[in-house]
C-alpha cells in the first residue's frame, strides 16, 4: 500500500461544465430558431446555406489549424456555433458561396489571426456578417417570403408603414433565416438560462435600454405597438440573446455586462431611427465588442473589504 | 429569517453523507508516533527532550520557539527515538520528534493548574499558550496570539466557526453534536476575557439538528447565539464569515480584530475547554476519513502523531487502490504523497478517492465566460490575474489586487477551461508578498 499518489495543487474537486459542453448547449438552443427558418424558407432551399456555411466554418477552422501545426480544436463546438450564427443572420436567397466566404472570414480572419478561441475581439459571426454585407450589398439586403420579394416588416416601419407584430412573433415575415421568430429565438433562450449559459444582465439591459431609447426618441412616446415592432424586428431579438451574450467579446466583469447592454441598446436605437438601413444589431453590438476594454477599465470591482459594495 | 451569507461562492457535492451518522470512535495507535516541530504558523518549537528520555502522556516535548509560536506535547507515554526528518501531512519532509509508545498512556500530573475559578484573564491566555492551542481549522495561528489584541475591550464577537463548509468532513459536525458542552464551555473561557463581548456560534444551516443542540445547550447564557448560514463553499472562509454575521468586510491587510471578531472553530474551542476546564494539553483532534475509496468512513478521536495509516485502516482501509489522497478538505486540503504522515494539530480528515479528477481535467483555452468572477468572494477577476501570473507581471498582479484573494479554490472549481487559477494565482500571490515583506 505504500505507493506514491498523484498530486495536485487544491482544489482538488471539479465542476462538471466544460467549454465544448457549453458551446453544445448554444447550437442545442439555436435548433429552434434554424428549423424554423429552414421550412419558413423552404421554398428558397435555405437549408443548403445553413449546412454549407456551419461546415465551412468548422472545415476553415480544422485545415487553418492543420496548416499551422496547432492543436485541432472543432471539438469545442465553437466553430459550429459562430458558423451556424452566422447562417441564421444571412437572407435565404444569398448564393451558398456567399456563406462559406462569410464562414472562412469569420474562422480564420476574426478568430484564428488574433489567437483562436478567446483571443478575438469581435464576434466572428456578426464581423463576417457585416463583411459580406459591404461585399454584397445587394444580396445581403434582398428579402423574400413566399417567392414575394420586398421590404423587411423593419423597413417597413420605418417607412411608416404599418405591420403585424403577430407576424413578427410568429416568424412567417421577410428577414434573414433565423431572425424572423421570436418565439423560436425565446425558447432557445429561455433554454440557455435554464442552463445557466447565459444570465438577464447583457439581454435584459440591452432591450430595456433599448427600449427606453426609442421611447424617448422614437417619435411615438410610450407606444406598446411600436415597441412591441420594434423588438420584434430585425435581430434585436436574435442579437440581444445569442450574440451579445457571446462570452469571448462580452465584459467580464457584472456591472460591465450592464454597460454593455446600455452600449448596445443606445447604439441599435441610433442606428435604427437615424441610420440610413432599418437595421443596426449587428453594427451595434461589433462595436460594443470594441469598447469592452474601456468598458472593463472602468467596471473594475472593488475587492471584497476594500470599501467596495459589501 | 433570511440565512447569513456573503456573495459569490459555489454549492459542490458536501459528500458529507459519507460519514456524517458515524459516531466519534477513539482510535489508540499501535506504532510510533511522529510529532513535527513545526504544525503551526510561527517559528517551529524547540525540543526539550532527547533520544531514549522517557515522557509521559501531556508532557511538554518541545517549547514555543518565538512569541507566535507554540509548544507541542506527548500524545502517549513512552521513550523517544529521536528528532528526524519526516513527511508532513503537506507534503515537505520536516523535523519531528519521534516516540515510541509504551501503551501505558500513563498521565503526567500538572499540578500548576489552577482551576478556571481562580484564574485571571493573563493566566487563562498562557494557560491556552502553554497547552499548545493553535487554530485548528486549517490554519493554525497559535490562539494565545489571537486572543491577545491591542484592545480586548473593542472586540465585540466571540465567532465560532462552526461552518464546516469543505466537503467530506464531518469532524466539527460530530464535535458539535456529541461534545456540545464542552464547545459552549470554551465559549464561556474566551468571553470571560472580553468584557464587552457577545458569543456566536455561526452553523450552515445543513446542520439543523447541531443548531438545535447549540440552542439548548446556550439557553442559560444571555451573552451567546446561534446563527444560521447558508449552506455555501467558502462560508467558514475567516473574512467572509465575519461579514456574514456582522456585516462587517475587511481586507486581506486587516485582521478580524478590526472588526472587533475573534474567530475560532469547533475543535480549537473543545481544546481551550481541554486546557483551562481539565487542565489538559494538546493532545487529540477529531479526523474525519472519508471518500470513496475507504470501506467504512467515519469520525475517530486520535492521538496527535498518529500515522494517517493507522486512521485508515480503522476506517476499514481501502475498498480500492486510491489514486489520491488528500490530507484536509477536497478543496483547500493537500494531496499526499503517500500516507505514512502524521496526524497534526491542523489534520481535520484524510479523504481517498478512487479517481482524480484533475488529472483527466484537460485545460482548455479561456472563454472569457466569467463564472470565476461571478464566485469569487473577493470579487477579483481570477481568470486576469491568472493571465498576469503566468506572464510573471507581478506589478500588475498587485495593481489588479491580486493579493486579496483568499485561495479557496472557487474559481478552479467552476472553470469550465479547467484552468488551474487558484495554483497560478497563489503562487505568485505567495511571491508578492514575500517581496511586499523585503521592501
Amino acid at each position: 500500500m505504500n505507493e506514491n499518489y498523484h498530486v495536485s495543487a487544491s482544489p482538488h474537486i471539479r465542476d462538471k461544465i466544460k467549454s465544448s459542453n457549453i458551446m453544445l448547449l448554444v447550437v442545442i438552443a439555436l435548433l429552434p430558431a434554424t428549423v424554423f427558418g429552414i421550412w419558413n424558407f423552404r421554398h428558397e432551399n435555405a437549408w443548403i446555406l445553413v449546412v454549407a456555411t456551419t461546415a465551412a466554418a468548422v472545415l476553415a477552422e480544422y485545415i487553418y489549424e492543420k496548416l499551422m501545426h496547432k492543436p485541432v480544436t472543432i471539438g469545442d463546438f465553437s466553430a459550429v456555433v459562430t458558423g451556424l450564427l452566422l447562417a441564421l443572420n444571412l437572407p435565404p436567397t444569398l448564393p451558398w458561396w456567399m456563406g462559406v466566404l462569410g464562414a472562412v472570414f469569420a474562422i480564420v480572419v476574426v478568430k484564428q489571426l488574433f489567437g483562436g478561441l478567446g483571443q478575438n475581439f469581435m464576434n466572428p459571426a456578426l464581423a463576417a456578417r457585416c463583411f459580406l454585407l459591404i461585399c454584397f450589398t445587394q444580396k445581403m439586403t434582398y428579402f423574400v417570403y413566399d417567392g414575394v420579394t420586398g421590404a423587411t416588416p423593419l423597413a417597413q416601419l420605418k417607412s411608416g408603414n404599418v405591420v403585424n407584430t403577430m407576424d413578427m412573433l410568429l416568424g412567417n415575415v421577410r428577414g434573414t433565416i433565423g431572425e424572423t421568430s421570436v418565439i423560436a429565438i425565446m425558447i432557445g433562450a429561455m433554454f440557455l438560462i435554464l442552463t445557466g449559459v447565459i444570465d438577464l444582465r447583457i439581454p435584459g439591459s440591452y432591450i430595456v435600454s433599448f427600449v427606453i431609447f426609442i421611447t424617448l426618441f422614437g417619435g411615438n412616446g410610450f407606444d406598446p405597438w411600436y415597441i412591441t415592432a420594434h423588438l420584434c424586428g430585425g435581430g434585436l431579438m436574435l442579437g440581444a440573446w445569442f450574440m451579445a451574450t457571446d462570452y469571448v467579446t462580452a465584459p467580464i466583469t457584472s456591472k460591465g455586462k450592464i454597460l454593455y447592454g446600455i452600449c448596445m441598446g443606445i447604439l441599435t436605437g441610433l442606428f435604427r431611427l437615424f441610420g440610413a438601413s432599418a437595421e443596426g444589431v449587428s453594427y451595434a453590438i461589433i462595436i460594443s465588442n470594441l469598447l469592452v476594454p474601456l468598458i472593463e477599465k472602468v467596471t473594475l470591482p472593488k475587492p471584497f473589504g476594500k470599501g467596495g459594495e459589501k | 429569517m433570511g440565512l447569513l451569507t456573503f456573495k459569490g461562492g459555489i454549492h459542490p457535492d458536501d459528500g458529507k453523507r459519507f460519514s456524517k451518522d458515524s459516531e466519534i470512535r477513539t482510535l489508540l495507535p499501535k506504532g510510533e508516533l511522529a510529532y513535527p516541530l513545526s504544525q503551526h504558523i510561527g517559528a517551529p518549537a524547540n525540543p526539550i527532550v532527547k533520544k531514549g528520555d522517557h515522557v509521559l502522556k501531556g508532557q511538554k516535548i518541545a517549547e514555543a520557539g518565538g512569541f507566535v509560536s507554540s509548544p507541542i506535547h506527548a500524545s502517549v507515554s513512552g521513550t523517544v527515538k529521536g528528532i528526524e526528518y519526516r513527511f508532513n501531512p503537506a507534503g515537505t519532509k520536516t523535523e519531528c520528534i519521534i516516540i515510541e509508545n509504551d501503551g501505558e498512556y500513563a498521565e503526567i500530573n500538572d499540578l500548576t493548574v489552577k482551576p478556571f475559578g481562580e484564574m485571571t484573564r493573563e493566566e487563562i491566555i498562557e494557560r491556552i499558550g502553554e497547552a499548545g492551542i493553535v487554530g485548528m481549522g486549517g490554519a493554525g495561528f497559535p490562539t494565545r496570539v489571537k486572543l491577545s489584541p491591542k484592545e480586548p475591550e473593542k472586540i465585540e464577537y466571540i465567532i465560532a466557526n462552526c461552518a464546516e463548509c469543505e466537503p467530506y468532513i464531518t469532524a466539527d459536525y460530530r464535535r458539535m453534536l456529541e461534545n456540545t458542552g464542552q464547545l459552549v464551555n470554551g465559549m464561556r473561557i474566551i468571553l470571560s476575557l472580553f468584557p464587552n463581548a457577545k458569543g456566536i456560534f455561526a452553523v450552515e444551516d445543513n446542520k439543523k439538528d447541531c443548531i438545535e443542540k447549540l440552542n439548548k445547550e446556550t439557553e442559560n447564557d444571555p451573552n451567546m447565539e446561534v446563527k444560521a448560514l447558508m449552506t455555501k463553499y467558502p462560508q467558514g472562509a475567516e473574512r467572509q464569515l465575519i461579514y456574514a454575521v456582522t456585516k462587517r468586510a475587511i481586507n486581506s491587510s486587516m485582521l478580524p480584530a478590526d472588526a472587533g471578531c475573534i474567530v475560532d472553530n469547533v475543535e480549537t474551542l473543545i481544546g481551550i475547554h481541554m486546557a483551562v476546564a481539565e487542565g489538559k494539553p494538546l493532545t487529540e483532534r477529531v479526523v474525519t476519513v472519508s471518500g470513496d475509496a475507504i470501506n467504512s468512513p467515519g469520525n475517530f478521536k486520535v492521538l496527535l502523531g498518529t500515522n494517517h495509516m493507522e486512521l485508515i485502516e480503522a476506517a476499514g482501509g481501502f475498498s480500492q487502490q486510491p489514486e489520491k489522497l488528500i490530507s484536509g478538505g477536497p478543496m483547500m486540503g493537500f494531496a499526499m504523497v503517500s500516507a505514512e504522515a502524521p496526524v497534526t494539530k491542523t489534520s481535520s480528515s484524510i479523504l481517498a478517492f478512487k479517481e482524480d479528477i484533475v488529472s483527466k481535467s484537460v485545460e482548455t483555452a479561456c472563454i472569457n465566460c466569467a463564472r470565476c468572477v461571478d464566485v469569487c468572494p473577493s470579487r477579483i477577476i481570477p481568470s486576469r490575474l491568472a493571465d498576469l501570473a503566468q506572464r510573471h507581471d507581478e506589478k500588475a498582479f498587485v495593481a489588479m489586487n491580486g493579493l486579496e484573494c483568499v485561495e479557496c479554490g472557487s474559481c478552479s472549481y467552476v472553470c469550465p477551461a479547467k484552468r488551474p487559477l487558484k495554483q497560478a494565482i497563489g503562487s505568485m500571490r505567495k511571491i508578492a508578498l514575500a517581496n511586499k515583506r523585503k521592501k
